[in-house]
This record gives structure tokens, sequence and C-alpha cells, in this order.
């Protein structure tokens, strides 16, 4: 399709973000919350639906949707009732859905995103409510018959759900992944969009540009990485654009993604007619929200990517690259912040944690938390490059993999014993000096007449000669004045 | 408020039930004489009277998230009908194009 015929038109997306909590035992009952179990081994009577059971809420479920409601800026529901959604369907024996209607317990609120290509915009959010998941149904191939695994029903979720504020596939993309980022931080979900644990459904349209009407939507799911949710956009996009160009019109219809073949294709179930008839769930008596209650939460908060971004640019100076990577995992941004309450060279910091941590963790794949040094002995690092000990290099080449290797030691005692700390006493680099000059004689004339830039050579070779041992700062005044002279 | 024989069609849609012609007017006939039968409550006032959702006064019930021993795997699917050793087996619920 012609990219002016697409100009033509707004995209119109709203996501609707189920994330499964990371509790020990499910929503309303007491087994286990844990994925890739045995099938049907993690049930229990009320998950089951056997009759004269009676659900009963677990405080962490309501505890993990209050922080994520208030990291997302909402406000907070006081008086909270759960309702049932009614609908037959074998991956819920209970023949309806506890979830929330009429009371969500977070409203409104906003995330703030930044795209890839630098776009920043705000999106608003509509709810954040809290609900069972479903179990899972399998189709196999050549099966007459479905199978149904209810390890997955009841798990604890939080229903994310936004203002049709997204304009670009990319805004998506940023969006979920600022989402996964903060229930890894909250550490609410593990937010792992190939095993479900985070799952998004995209209620998608298109309009004319300047319109102010929505144009009619078509809900498309299955997308099962933050990628295939841009993907998936992109592509409803252009057929939904394409049909309105032919003279046609959009049905309001679900559609599933198929990322193989980049495309939506209509679902068509026996769960076409839907009407859940909602209503107050009787077995779960309401949940008030006290101001209390959400002053010991937020105490019990970590500091949040967005407000870690700031204190790095503003408050330590660090370009806003470097609080970007530092603050994608909350370990690491952690880590960090440790060292800087140790030093106040926090670049030098920004720099060490970016460059020779992460190499060392993405090398061997492990996780901060894992590394044998302590915060206190990257600031010895630090520390011995800032007083001109040890050059960043030999001491990032050198010093840091052996101190690696030997955290029961200081850094300043292992530099010592692998004879690595410069030396800046004159005696020990002039006769270096005056060997080097020797050999250059004929770049030591041209210095001399005029080409100053032979003085990184000689500066190279000097290093080279001295081990990485001499002083540079003591080498480059002796050399200039050697060759003043 | 009466209902007709669409709306019966309707919830016994929602409900995976299927009736015959004859079955669907008997049906038609119980409702309607439930519902008549229920509506004698339309007849108290319940002006300023708030809805009540629960039966009991009773709020933040919440229990720990502690976990605890499941239902055995075989006494689980001992009352299905249609099992395995694994699953619960239903009818098939995908349409097949």
């Amino acid at each position: 399709m012609d990219k002016s015929v697409i100009e033509k038109y707004e995209l119109v997306v709203g996501l609707e973000v189920h994330a499964q909590m990371l509790t020990k035992s499910k929503a309303f009952s007491s087994e286990a919350n844990e994925y890739g179990a045995l099938p049907n081994t993690n049930v229990s009577v009320i998950t089951l639906a056997h009759p004269g059971t009676l659900p009963k809420a677990n405080r962490k479920a309501v505890e993990y949707a209050v922080k994520m409601g208030l990291a997302c800026n909402c406000s907070i529901t006081e008086y909270n009732i759960y309702d049932r959604k009614n609908y037959f369907y074998p991956d819920l024996p209970k023949g309806y859905q506890i979830t929330q209607d009429k009371t969500p317990i977070c409203r409104g609120g906003y995330i703030d995103i930044k795209t890839k290509s630098g776009r920043r915009s705000r999106i608003r959010l509509n709810r954040i409510h809290m609900e069972e998941d479903a179990g899972k149904s399998l189709h196999l191939e050549g099966e007459t018959e479905t199978l149904v695994d209810l390890n997955r029903a009841g798990v604890p979720l939080i229903e994310i759900v936004t203002e049709p504020d997204i304009r670009y596939p990319e805004e998506a993309y940023a969006f979920l992944t600022e989402i996964r980022r903060l229930v890894r931080y909250l550490e609410i979900c593990d937010g792992n969009m190939e095993e479900g644990s985070l799952r998004c459904d995209a209620n998608i349209s298109v309009r004319l540009k300047g319109s102010k009407e929505l144009g009619r939507k078509v809900e498309v799911k299955n997308m099962n990485s933050i990628t295939n949710v841009q993907r998936a956009i992109e592509r409803e996009m252009l057929r939904q654009i394409e049909i309105i160009e032919k003279g046609g019109t959009i049905a309001s219809e679900t559609r599933m993604y198929d990322a193989v073949n980049n495309q939506t294709y209509s679902l068509r179930t026996k769960e076409a007619l839907n009407d859940y008839r909602y209503f107050p769930e009787p077995d779960l008596p309401p949940i008030i929200i006290t101001e209390e209650y959400l002053r010991e939460v937020r105490a019990m908060m970590p500091p949040l990517p967005n407000e870690l971004f700031i204190k790095f640019t503003s408050e330590f100076g660090l370009p806003e690259y470097d609080a970007g990577v530092l603050t994608d995992k909350k370990e690491i941004a952690l880590y960090f912040l440790e060292i800087c309450k140790l030093t106040q060279n926090y670049k030098a910091a920004s720099n060490w944690v970016m460059g020779p941590i992460k190499s060392y963790l993405n090398e061997l794949t492990m996780e901060i938390k894992e590394f044998p040094l302590k915060p206190s002995q990257i600031v010895e690092l630090i520390e011995l490059v800032e007083q001109g000990k040890i050059s960043f290099a030999i001491c990032s080449q050198r010093l840091f993999p052996a101190f690696i290797e030997n955290p029961n030691t200081t850094a300043l005692a292992l530099a010592e014993k692998m004879n690595l700390i410069q030396v800046s006493d004159t005696s020990f680099i002039k006769p270096i000096i005056e060997e080097v000059l020797a050999n250059w004689a004929e770049k030591v004339e041209a210095y001399k007449k005029g080409n100053k830039n032979l003085l990184g050579l000689f500066m190279g070779e000097v290093m080279k000669k001295g081990k990485g041992k001499v002083d540079p700062k003591v080498a480059t005044k002796l050399i200039q004045e050697m060759l003043d002279a | 408020m009466n209902i007709d024989k669409n709306t019966i069609e309707k919830i016994a849609h929602l409900s995976r039930l299927y009736f015959n012609e004859a079955d669907e007017e008997k049906m038609l006939k119980s409702l309607n004489e439930i519902l008549e039968w229920v509506q004698m409550l339309n007849k108290i006032d319940t002006t300023n009277v708030l809805p009540l959702t629960h039966m009991s006064h009773e709020v933040n019930v919440l229990r720990e998230d502690v976990v605890e021993e499941p239902l055995p795997h075989e006494k689980a699917l001992f009352n299905a009908p249609r099992k395995d050793s694994n699953y619960f087996r239903v009818p098939k619920v995908i349409e097949n194009e």
C-alpha cells in the first residue's frame, strides 16, 4: 500500500494487560501458584468448584495490586467488592470468573513512556482490577476432545486497562516494556510474555486523521512477545486501512495473531454471544483499603525506575543514556546506588557498572546478586584510579578480573602483589624515556622541527616499555621537559 | 416482566442447554411463573435503601499467602465423566473451519 494512503489514517489503540501475580498460593484458595507443574496437580475443591466450597482472598494479591496502582499514579479504591463474570467454558469450572467490575482497586493513573525513536508520551490508564486466571484448554491436532488443565485456574491476576491513547505501534512496545520493568521492580510478576505470565490484548482501530469519532475496533489476542504486539498492531492497522480504502467496513470481532505468517485471523469459537451478567460476588466480603494501609504499602515499595532515572540524571549529573542503562534492572540500579553512597565519583561508578561489570555478567549470564565483588570493593577500584595509583585500562583489564578471583583481599594489596601500581618516581621513569628517545632519534628531530603530534608516539612507547606502570601525568611532563631541553 | 421465546433461547444458549418446541413452551411457562412470584418484591419501596451485596458485615477477610496441600491428582479427576491420566476431557470447544 502507498505510504501516502497510510498517512491519511490515524491509529487508535488501547491495551489490556494481564499480569500473573507472583504469590505463592492462588487468589482464592491455598494450592501452589506455580508454572510448569504436571497437569491438574495444583488444584483444590475451590478451584474445581465443588459444591459447598468458599473462596477466601489472598492478602498478598491485594497488596500487589495496590503496589502496581501506586506505581502507576492511580487513585486506590477505598471500598472494593469482587464481582462474578459469568460465562460457560470448561477452563473455569465455576461458570464464572471472580473479577472486579464496578469497583476496580485502582482507577485512573498513567505511565510515561519514551519510544525507541525518542517520542515521549503519557498513556493514561482507565483502571487496574484484580481477578483470577482461567485454566488452560488444549485443542490438539487430531484429538476429538479438548483437554483441560486447571493448574492455572485461580492464579491471581491484575488487569491493566489503558485509555485508547496509543497512536503508534512502537508506543505499545514502549508501554509494555515499561509495564514489565515496573512489575519486575515491584517483584509482583516475573513479566515473562513467552510463558504467559504477562499477556496483552490490543483493541485496534483506525480513523481518518482529524476525525473525532473512533473507528470500529478489533480485539487482537495471542501475542507472546512485546515485539509481536508491535508487529500485530502494525499488521492489523494495515489490514483495516486496506478494507476501508476498498470501501468496506470493519467487523467488530476478536482476531488471533499468527506470528509465523505475521497475520491476524478471525477467531471462531462457540462463545460467540457474550453476555457476562456481572453481579457482586456474595462469597467474598468487601475489602476496605485504609490510608494507614496505603502508608504501609508505600513504605514497602522499592525506588521506582523513573525516580531513579531522575536521581541519576539530576542529582548525580549522569547522561540520560547512562541513567537508562542503569535503571533497566532494579538489582543493577540498587547495586549502583550502593556504590554511590561510598563515592561521589558518579560517572566513574557508572562507567564501571555499565562497562566491566555488565560485560562480565553478560559473558557468564550471571545476575548481579551472584557477582563476587561488593559495591565497596568497586569503590576501592575507583579510588585507586582516582588517586593515580593505577590507570583505568590496567585496572579494568588486569586488576578487576584478578579481584573477582580473589575477592577476600583489598584492591590495593592485590595491585601491589601484581606489581601494577603506577610509579611516579622520576628515577624510574627517566631511564625509560631516555631509552625511547634514543631509539627514535629521527622522530625526535622531527619533533624539534615542529611536529608536536609526535609526543603521542613517545608517550605510547614509554607506557609500553613501562608495562603500564608509568604514571602518565608524570611521564608526559618529563618527556616534554627532556625534549625541550 | 414477561419473558418471551427469544429470551429463553438466549438464556439456553448461555447455559449450553438445548430444548425442543414442547420443552421450550414448558420452560417459558415455568420461568414466567417464577418471575411473577419474585416480582412481589417490587411492591416494597426501596428508595434510599442500598443494595445488599453481602450477607454479613465482615470486611477484609483475607488469608495469608501460604501454600497448603493440593487436592491429590487422582481425587481431582475422580468425578470427571471424561478424563485421561493427566487431563479433564471435554467436547471440542473450537469450531472446525
